[in-house]
């Protein structure tokens, strides 16, 4: 006699409720609700648990996304669940597991594990001019950290935010970057590489408008992210214009596999990223992204 | 505007440090100051090179003419230096240079600099290292710039 199928049969993405803690290694499933392109080739994916949640990450921290059948990468979190409610991942598309993640549809469902790593350490800064300066996709582990700056304005010093994108129409969170700049008392500057006539930003590198924001580089604490080269030159200026190297925040990136500290992948010199970072001072970082190593 | 408050603004711009005082009035004696409204033109490609600028406020654009209209190919804006077509022949501008932004300017006479760099040399010699330092300056960020930094194959 067959046996009778239940009404539907159980996946990973139906089987609902929590479980029993399973460890570091072991995605929980998390529930597409959001799935919203930014440019061509970037999306914002707001997830929900479908099992126990992950801790709430800090700002800086990243998780390992799973891609079922696909594969495991890790991204930066650019919303947190006690900001906004669900957790969020920016996401570029530049290979097989990225582009799978960037066309999950509301309802998919996904691994996450962690959060791993150090973070941005926001509360750190209170007190003093702050500035984040988020380069491509480096401004999606900043936008945290903005929001979290503007939740408490009061904290902290000047604060000055510069954005560099490769064209206007790359830029990320263009509406929300709007609603920033008209924050009072925020200073938001955003170049381009590349723009016709009409765009009423900059076009040129970050590292020439530092001179015009309205910080002071010795009392400030800055948080930098993007293409390597970009955080090299962007920090050398701001250490020449007498900001302290530990006062100096940057986020770092290499190959992970692991992400606790088991595999090796991510080393850096004696830094294993994925747990002494991604978050360093240019103290730390300083010597190691000067090096040519291979 | 008179030539000592020329100097006085000249003497504030932080494009201008390391001259001397007494370089200061020597250039302050070559300018005047303009205002330039937004979507003016501060000169045009091919155009004699007969003037460079110092943006005090505002923001400018060096743009190109293509087949598929204007490309911005840098902004510059406020205590910045804008043209060195002036410092050698053929002294012709290679871009148009638009204002973006109501744009404050002191404008500088080419040829009465050149003329007094000839004839004080050390004085042209400063001149020459100040300029040439802005622009290694523009040239190192533009030889980054064509890295492509936000480009696909640089993730982060
Ligand atoms: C701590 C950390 C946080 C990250 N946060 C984000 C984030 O918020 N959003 C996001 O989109 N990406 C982020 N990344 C990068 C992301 O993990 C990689 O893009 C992803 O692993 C690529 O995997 P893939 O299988 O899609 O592509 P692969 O097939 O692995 O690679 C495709 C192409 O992309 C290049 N590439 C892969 N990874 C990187 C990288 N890290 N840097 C530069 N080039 C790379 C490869 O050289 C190759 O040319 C982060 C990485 C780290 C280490
Ligand atoms: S990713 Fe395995 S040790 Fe860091």
């Amino acid at each position: 006699m067959v046996p009778e199928m239940p009404a539907e049969a159980p996946t990973i993405a139906n089987v609902t409720g929590s479980r029993a803690p399973a460890g570091p290694m072991v995605p929980a499933r998390y529930r597409v609700t959001d799935h919203r392109q930014d440019n061509a080739d970037t999306v914002t994916i707001s997830l929900m648990p479908i099992d126990d949640p992950i801790d709430d990450p800090q700002p800086g921290q990243f998780t390992m996304l799973y891609a079922f059948g696909v594969g495991e990468v890790p991204i930066s979190v650019s919303g947190c669940p006690r900001h906004e409610g669900v957790l969020m991942h920016t996401i570029r598309a530049v290979g097989a597991t990225s582009r799978a993640l960037c066309r999950l549809e509301p309802g998919s469902v996904v691994g996450v594990r962690g959060p791993f790593g150090v973070g941005w350490d926001v509360s750190s800064a209170e007190g003093s001019d702050v500035l984040i300066v988020g380069g491509g996709i480096g401004l999606a582990p900043l936008r945290p950290v903005v929001r979290e700056v503007l939740a408490a304005r009061e904290r902290f010093g000047r604060v000055a935010l510069l954005i560099g994108a490769r064209t206007p129409e790359d830029l990320l969170y263009a509406e929300e970057v709007e609603r920033w700049r008209a924050v009072p008392d925020v200073h938001v500057e955003v170049t381009v590489d590349a723009a016709s006539r009409g765009w009423n930003g900059h076009v040129g590198l970050v590292t020439a408008l530092l001179d015009q924001l309205p910080i002071t580089p010795s009392l400030t604490t800055s948080f930098l992210c993007g293409p390597e080269v970009m955080i090299r030159v962007v920090a050398r200026d701001i250490l020449e214009a007498g900001s302290p190297a530990d006062h100096i925040r940057v986020s770092l990136e290499r190959n992970m596999h692991c992400a606790v500290r088991q595999c090796g992948h991510c080393q850096l010199g004696p830094l294993f990223v994925c747990a002494d970072g991604p978050v360093v001072t240019w103290a730390v970082a300083a010597d190691l992204l000067a090096v040519r190593r291979w | 505007m008179n030539a000592t408050s020329i100097r006085d603004l000249l003497a504030a711009q932080p494009v201008l440090r390391d001259l001397e005082p007494a370089d200061i009035d020597l250039i302050a004696g070559c300018g005047h100051n303009e205002v330039f409204p937004a979507g003016a033109f501060l000169t045009h490609e091919d155009d004699q090179a007969n003037h460079f600028f110092i943006v005090r406020e505002g923001q400018v654009a060096l743009e190109m003419h293509t087949s598929t209209g204007p490309l911005l190919i840098d902004t510059i804006g406020a205590r910045n230096l804008v043209g060195w077509s002036w410092l050698f022949p053929p002294y012709r501008w290679v871009f148009d240079v638009a204002a973006i932004q109501t744009t404050h300017a002191v404008v500088i006479d080419a040829a009465c600099l050149r003329d007094k760099c000839d004839a004080d040399t050390a004085f042209g010699y400063r001149v020459m290292k100040r300029f040439a330092q802005v622009i290694v300056d523009r040239l190192q960020t533009t030889r980054v710039r064509l890295l492509d930094l936000y480009g696909a194959g640089n993730a982060c």
